[in-house]
């Protein structure tokens, strides 16, 4: 049996200062080489989530092992193994995307060589070959979303945890990156998505987890819980088991 | 070490990319620096050399008044606009209102006769009974009309009490004058030769000014001497904006956020900072200095000597300059928004200036600000600074100093790691 990619057993946080108890004994696995997705209304705790399983965020009680490591205790070598495109960009607009790869590149512990190669490699499969020396500021919003793809991948991580990670680009853009992100996870690289694109997630995603009020609601292959719950796609699913009141 | 070099290359990149950046830390300051000089060396050329215009009124028709009003004209202190005394009583006042001049003074119609008098009285007493009751009362209730000096209120008390003092020189010398001439007349029985009362009123003992210092040089500080060293550490505390906004700016950046999930430290990122702002700080007080020393003589100003230890000056300014971008950093760590980081910021370095003595001298201060002046980082350096650019003085004798300045940045350093547990930012 392989190690999964990411392990929760018996997780608890809420935020300092605040009574609201975030998550209660939550528990989660997704496997090693899994499209994985994580869907639920604003508020669910998706992003808390997503921030707890990269470190962002400290928890007490409970577990989250990733690739067999300790969240909690990792030291800064865990952060070798994981990746993250945050919705919000996440990269220096004044610079260039070749200048950005090189900073964040030096920041995962690349050499310089490998720092080359791998911006050479990048720029050229998300179609940015041509403005590899413009800066970002000057760029478009499907383009902004590939310079911040390039560096949570840049390192040739084994987890991708992506925030949105095409919010607001045009189809060609979404398209671009749909496709990469599935031959990065054929090369081995276990994704762990969050969206409110849905059509989007079902062509990606194999296996979905639903959330809502800090609580796992479903957790299976999609193409079960669609037959489950006798739904066509996960629009209605989601609809379906959240229900249809507005939560911010 | 690689980390810490692509982020130095990163942060250099951002910084020379930013013109408007670029000209709050260069251009400002350089102006900052030439407009103080320029404002305090025309206050300096003011007392010194220029003359300020004094309107004087003349009311007595007597030779004392006359003799006064040369007296004034012999300090070389003022340049003396005649007012004319059969003029409506307010015309002092309208013509000070028009700013005509922003002194004046009143000789009363008696002062010749009361002058005349009072020297008449002191002869008598020295010649005939110093210790006669009668003649010491009679000296102390002859009446004299006081002369009238009328100031602009935006006069400052200082250039005041300057113009009082050289007015009270005139008229000392006027009595003195007039009692040497009583006094010789009494006693020769004819009017005292004018050589000999020149040599008598006028002949006195030189002072030569020395300014202190260590290499022994006399060469009098001028204005450049005293505020480009000033200015340029408020220039380089200044940098507080650019950096703190950037700090706070960064820290709720995608960025930030990024940098906090890989295997790096961000404390990486925070020294790189330290280093490129120290860099920047430094280069800023380089110009300044260059200016100082090379422009300065060139558009009218004193040209500012630079110090004998280089090596010394350098050690200052990098210290200066990494407690600047300590503190900045600080500010940027605690501050929530751009607003409250450049608010804070800019109002911080205009207190510690103040506190440090970069406004009023530390001399001039009052006993207890003299123990708070030790908080400011800036009084230190400007300690420092003082003591290259105007006590002559080498890298052991700022030393002191030089200590003093890095133990606050460490506790500054301290704080600002304190602030990033505290926050959640490493």
């Amino acid at each position: 049996m392989s190690i999964p990619a990411i392990a929760i057993r018996s997780l608890s946080f809420s935020y300092p200062k605040q009574e609201v108890i975030q998550f209660k004994d939550l528990n989660l696995e997704v496997e090693d080489g899994e499209r994985f997705g994580l869907f639920g209304p604003n508020g669910a705790g998706k992003t808390t989530l997503m921030n707890l399983m990269t470190g962002l965020l400290q928890y007490k009680k409970g577990s989250i092992r990733l690739l067999s490591h300790e969240i909690s205790d990792h030291a800064k070598s865990v952060n070798k193994l994981f990746g993250f495109v945050p919705q919000d960009f996440s990269f220096y607009p004044e610079l260039s995307p070749d200048e950005n790869l090189s900073f964040f590149g030096a920041w995962y512990g690349l050499d310089q060589h490998r720092i080359k190669k791998r911006t050479a490699e990048l720029l050229a499969i998300l179609g940015l070959g041509e403005v590899g020396n413009r800066m970002v500021h000057t760029f478009s919003g499907g383009m902004k979303r590939r310079v911040n793809l390039a560096i949570g991948v840049m390192h040739q991580p084994r987890v991708l945890f992506l925030d949105e990670p095409t919010v607001g680009v045009d189809v060609q853009s979404r398209h671009a990156i749909i496709h990469y992100l599935k031959e990065l996870n054929q090369q081995g690289t276990t994704l762990i998505y969050t969206s409110h694109q849905l059509e989007e997630a079902e062509g990606l995603c194999e296996k979905i987890a639903l959330m809502d009020e800090g609580k796992i609601v479903v957790h299976d292959r999609l193409g079960v819980l669609l037959e489950q719950h006798r739904q066509e796609g996960l629009e209605g699913l989601f609809l379906g088991l959240t229900g249809k009141h507005f939560r911010d | 070490m690689h980390t810490v070099t692509a982020t130095i290359i990163k942060d250099l990149k951002i910084l020379i990319r930013d013109r408007m950046g670029l000209i709050m830390m260069f251009f400002m300051p350089v102006l900052l620096v030439i407009v103080i000089t320029s404002v305090q060396n025309s206050t300096y050329e003011l007392i010194n050399n220029n003359r300020i215009t004094l309107l004087a009124d003349n009311r007595d028709k007597g030779p004392e008044g006359a003799r006064l009003m040369k007296a004034i004209e012999k300090i070389g202190m003022f340049n003396i606009l005649p007012s004319d005394s059969t003029g409506p009583d307010d015309e002092i006042s309208i013509r000070m209102h028009a700013k005509d001049a922003l002194v004046a003074i009143v000789i009363p119609a008696d002062f010749s006769s009361s002058i005349q008098n009072r020297a008449t009285r002191i002869a008598n007493r020295a010649l005939q009974d110093p210790d006669s009751p009668v003649l010491k009362k009679d000296l102390s209730t002859g009446q004299t009309d006081s002369l009238l000096m009328y100031y602009h209120p935006v006069m400052q008390q200082s250039f005041r009490l300057s113009i009082e003092g050289a007015l009270h020189s005139a008229v000392q010398v006027m009595q003195g004058e007039a009692i040497v001439r009583d006094l010789y007349h009494a006693i020769n029985n004819k009017s005292v030769p004018p050589d000999l009362e020149k040599d008598i009123l006028f002949g006195q003992i030189p002072i030569t000014e020395i300014p202190v210092s260590r290499t022994g040089s006399r060469v009098v500080p001028n204005a450049s001497q005293h505020n480009v060293p000033a200015w340029t550490i408020f220039a380089m505390f200044f940098v507080v904006i650019t950096l703190g906004s950037t700090m706070v700016k960064e820290k709720s950046s995608g960025s930030f956020l990024r940098l906090k999930t890989l295997p790096s430290s961000y404390l990486n990122a925070l020294f790189s900072k330290q280093i490129v702002y120290v860099l920047v700080t430094f280069l800023q007080a380089a110009l300044i200095f260059a200016i100082g020393n090379l422009l300065f003589p060139h558009i009218g100003l004193p040209v500012l000597h630079l110090p004998n230890d280089i090596p010394g000056l350098i050690l200052v300014t990098l210290v200066t300059g990494w407690c600047a971008a300590s503190y900045a950093i600080c500010v940027g760590v605690f501050c929530n928004t751009t607003e409250q980081s450049n608010g804070f910021g800019a109002i911080s370095i205009l207190i510690l200036a103040a506190l440090g003595g970069l406004l009023v001298p530390a001399f001039a201060m009052p006993a207890n600000f003299q123990r708070i002046m030790r908080i400011s980082p800036l009084h230190w350096s400007l300690e420092a600074y003082y003591g290259l650019f105007l006590e002559g003085g080498k890298l052991k004798d700022v030393l002191t100093n030089i200590l003093s300045l890095a133990g606050i940045t460490i506790c500054i350093q301290l704080l600002t790691l304190y602030g990033l547990k505290k926050k959640n930012l490493i």
